[in-house]
């Protein structure tokens, strides 16, 4: 069953990137990342667990916390960005 | 017991794939940035705790388990926090949801519900 749940975590993973690839618009390209991060999460816990490796789930929980952080930062980003370049269509709401 | 103990798991871990599977598929199929927030996010928040859930079952009882908990805290704490963060930013960089000509024709403001 680990082998089935890793196999549709891979799936979704080449699903999140084929959305960062088609993404219109920056923002579609940072929530195919933030989804690919967090499936990357989910990927070394239960991959390390079937391999059996060394100390994996530290290494998860790092990349959950730098994962969140980056997004959270990036969005910020944007917004002031998207705020102080366009301000005919961004300064409404 | 021990069977028990694996199917529950199996179970769960089977159901975390599923639900993985299909917030990748909305992720790439809805039409909108909202939708794709919304099937991304809501897909994540439930299939992470399925699978680390499946995880934790076939552990024995070790420091590890509690690696493993605290990694399903963090990731129920910060993942709905990161979907409202991102809708928040796009909804303020200008974007506007995408809706239908029934709910355009009632109020002309959707994107303050």
């Amino acid at each position: 069953m680990l082998t089935a749940a890793i196999i549709a975590i891979l799936v979704t993973m080449i699903l999140a990137l084929v959305r960062a690839f088609l993404g219109p618009t920056e923002y579609d390209r940072m929530l195919a990342a933030n989804s690919f991060g967090t499936k990357t999460v989910l990927l070394i816990a239960l991959g390390g667990h079937a391999l059996s490796w060394h100390s994996y789930l530290d290494v998860a929980l790092l990349y959950a916390m730098v994962n969140f952080v980056g997004t959270i930062a990036v969005m910020r980003f944007f917004e002031n960005s998207k705020q102080d370049g366009k301000e005919g269509s961004g300064g409404a709401s | 017991m021990n069977l028990l103990l694996e199917w529950t798991s199996a179970f769960f871990l089977l159901a975390g794939g599923f639900l993985c599977i299909t917030g990748g598929v909305g992720l790439l199929r809805m039409p909108d940035f909202f939708s794709r927030v919304h099937a991304a996010g809501v897909t994540e928040t439930l299939a992470a705790p399925l699978l680390l859930c499946g995880l934790m079952l076939q552990m024995e009882w070790s420091l590890d388990l509690v690696k493993v908990f605290m990694i399903l805290v963090f990731v129920l704490a910060t993942n709905p926090t990161a979907t409202q963060a991102m809708a928040k930013a796009t909804l303020t960089g200008g974007q506007k949801p995408l809706v239908t000509g029934n709910d355009a024709a009632k109020g002309d403001s959707p994107s303050n519900s």
